[in-house]
């Protein structure tokens, strides 16, 4: 079965497509001391400038501080928190990983 | 319709940008794989200012930005050149001030070799700026140097970083249009139903407050400011980094908040019932327990940055907006208000609990000293200091009475910021003299810029309150750490007007003369830079202070 994510969301962020785009968003995370469980990020689809990362985070108090510190990044175009709360994106993750993997 | 084509270097590019900006002077220090950029500011209309070590050229850079709010450049080579940037780059940072570093970075083809003098600058710079770059051909420096340009300047403004490989510099391309001079963004402005909202609070609130801070000074709003405050007979305090954006001798003036400032100031804060945050962090030093702080009050928070609305202090009304715009548009329909009873307490707090009288004291007290240097050294110049305890007698005693009088390193606390910021300030204005106030201790950590302030015969004068300690750091050894003194003194005193002397600046010893009032007063009003030694006691200590985690209304001392 899945793992836990109880008082987790996921972080949807649009950004721009070129190099250094994920140590500006990784080491923002890192520096404000906010936990990152789990990171997914996709190449552009039909040669658009724009790439798609989403991050599994916990949702505590400095949550929207975090929102808000995301948004000021220059690469980041868009942050969304995603709405439904079965964070489908990871746990389909795991599912390909390590569930298919243990089936083998 | 032809145009004419120019083919230019990346080099040649960057230095076109920058002189269309209009920036007149650039400082720092070149380096091997500089030598393409400085080989075209050489014939550019840019004067360079050669700093005797990199940290100089940032924090030169820092003092023009601070004294004339517009963006200041900065240069230096790859490796340690870069490196040596990082602490003045930072500093910025945590102070809003508009920099741009252009540092050069090692050919493409050997990133990632270990090359001499390569390393990762896109990575040390990364956390301590507003953005930055690494320029990967020269056609990507049409995007990035009026991106990295408008940055800087737009909104809360800040550093900005640029490193740029020495193919990159040398590439060619063919030019025929530049864009215009880059325009820093709208700020948001003031939304008229939340000023509605701030009418009503004010109208209602019994004790208010108003806390002004760095952003309004950066938002050029002082007039506003005072007018405001006036017209709603506020009582006003101001963070480290707000200090002159009101006269400090107005009669609605406290001092200084927080860890040093007035025990009166901090009293009126724990009172209040209404503060208005106006361009304020809530920095640690200036509220002191963040839970303690105006324990009685709601809070209205104006930033022009939404990440510090609800950072530390969760505001009943929180604006995104230029502080300008929120004054101005609050100007239009509001009355005066009469606050007789509030402004009679804060009299009385103020009279029982302000600063101490200085009356009597002498040049070799350090409250004496400031106070003298208040006398001597007019309005129209600019004060810097170091970091320390001379810095906080003189934020909580020097008369400001002007924004942009003031400059120090305020959030990132660094010792050297003051004679190379000093320096960029008697640059960039060249009328007005500079007074730097420093430490043994401080002076010593960027004291090589003083040749650079006697190769350009600079209206500089440092004061130096010699305590031949460390002593912030001794007198939190003293307070908290039961007087186990340690690391604090080098037990061997530095003859400093000599060390001024052997530059060819002029040097003067307090300690060494007849009558140090007379010397004070001619060292300060003769041309040129001078280093004036003021011996102090090593005991004194800077007070009130607030513990450090302790609530602001938890001050020890006087």
């Amino acid at each position: 079965m899945n793992t836990d994510h109880v008082g987790k969301t996921v972080l949807e962020l649009k950004v721009k497509n070129h190099p250094g785009v994920m140590s500006h968003v990784c080491g923002m995370f890192a520096r404000r001391a906010y936990n990152v469980e789990g990171i997914l990020c996709l190449p552009p689809v039909d040669e658009s400038e724009y790439s798609r990362i989403w991050l599994l985070v916990d949702v505590g108090e400095k949550l929207d501080q975090v929102i808000r510190q995301t948004r000021k990044l220059m690469d980041v175009v868009e942050v969304n928190q995603h709405p439904s709360l079965n964070h489908t994106v990871f746990v389909k993750l795991e599912d390909l990983f390590i569930n298919s993997a243990g089936a083998e | 319709m032809s145009q004419a084509v120019e083919r230019l270097n990346g080099a040649q590019i960057v230095m076109r940008f920058i002189e269309r900006q209009g920036i007149e002077r650039v400082a720092g220090i070149p380096g091997g794989a500089a030598l393409p950029l400085y080989d075209a500011l050489s014939e550019s209309s840019i004067e360079h200012i050669l700093t005797r070590h990199e940290q100089g050229a940032g924090f030169l850079a820092q003092g023009m930005a601070r004294v004339t709010g517009k963006l200041a450049v900065c240069m230096a080579s790859s490796g340690p050149g870069a490196t040596n940037l990082v602490t003045a780059i930072a500093d910025a940072y945590m102070d809003s001030i508009p920099v741009l570093a252009i540092t050069a970075q090692v050919p493409q083809a050997l990133i990632g070799t270990d090359a001499f003098q390569e390393c990762d600058t896109f990575g040390l710079m990364l956390p301590i700026t507003k953005h930055n770059w690494m320029v990967r051909s020269v056609e990507e420096l049409f995007e990035v140097m009026p991106e990295a340009i408008r940055l800087a300047m737009s909104g809360r403004p800040g550093p900005v970083s640029v490193d740029i490989p020495k193919d990159v510099q040398m590439q060619e391309m063919d030019i025929t249009v530049w864009p215009d001079p880059v325009v820093a963004d709208t700020h948001p402005q003031a939304q008229p139903e939340q000023i509605q909202t701030m009418l009503g609070m004010l109208a209602k609130a019994k004790r208010p407050v108003l806390m002004v801070g760095g952003g309004v000074i950066h938002s050029n709003c002082s007039e506003d400011l005072l007018r405001f405050a006036e017209q709603q007979q506020l009582p006003t305090v101001a963070s480290f980094m707000g200090l002159g954006a009101m006269p400090t001798t107005h009669p609605l003036f406290l001092s200084m908040l927080g860890m040093h400032g007035s025990r009166a100031t901090n009293m009126v804060l724990e009172e209040c019932d209404l503060l208005i945050g106006a361009g304020v962090r809530f920095d640690d030093r200036a509220t002191g327990k963040i839970s303690e702080f105006c324990p009685n009050a709601a809070i209205i928070h104006v930033d022009v940055d939404a990440s510090e609305l609800g950072k530390l202090k969760t505001p009943v009304l929180a604006m995104q907006a230029d502080i300008g715009s929120v004054l101005r548009a609050y100007l239009v329909d509001s009355q005066v208000i009469d606050r007789g009873d509030w402004l009679a307490r804060v009299d009385e707090l103020k009279r029982g609990f302000g600063w101490p009288d200085v009356g009597d004291c002498n040049v070799f007290h350090p409250h004496g000293l400031i106070t003298r240097l208040g006398q001597l050294v007019g309005s129209e110049s600019n004060v810097f200091t170091d970091v320390g305890q001379h810095q906080m007698w003189t934020a909580q005693l020097f008369p400001f009475s002007r924004p942009r009088q003031w400059s120090s390193s305020g959030g990132l606390g660094t010792m050297g910021f003051g004679l190379p910021a000093a320096i960029g300030a008697a640059l960039a204005q060249p009328d007005r003299p500079v007074l730097c106030v420093s430490g043994d201790g401080s002076i010593m950590m960027n004291v090589q810029e003083l040749d650079t302030a006697v190769e350009h015969s600079l209206n500089v004068k440092i004061v130096i309150m010699n305590n031949q300690n460390l002593g912030m750091v001794r007198q939190q050894q003293a307070l908290f750490y039961g007087e186990r003194f340690c690391a604090i003194n080098n037990r061997r005193p530095v003859d400093f007007a000599a060390l001024a002397q052997a530059m060819g600046a002029c040097g003067v010893d307090l300690g060494k003369v007849e009558d140090p009032d007379a010397a004070l007063a001619e060292a300060l009003s003769t041309p040129g830079p001078c280093l004036i030694n003021v011996p102090i006691c090593e005991q004194e200590m800077v007070f009130p202070m607030v513990p450090p985690g302790a609530a602001n209304i938890e001050m020890i001392g006087e």
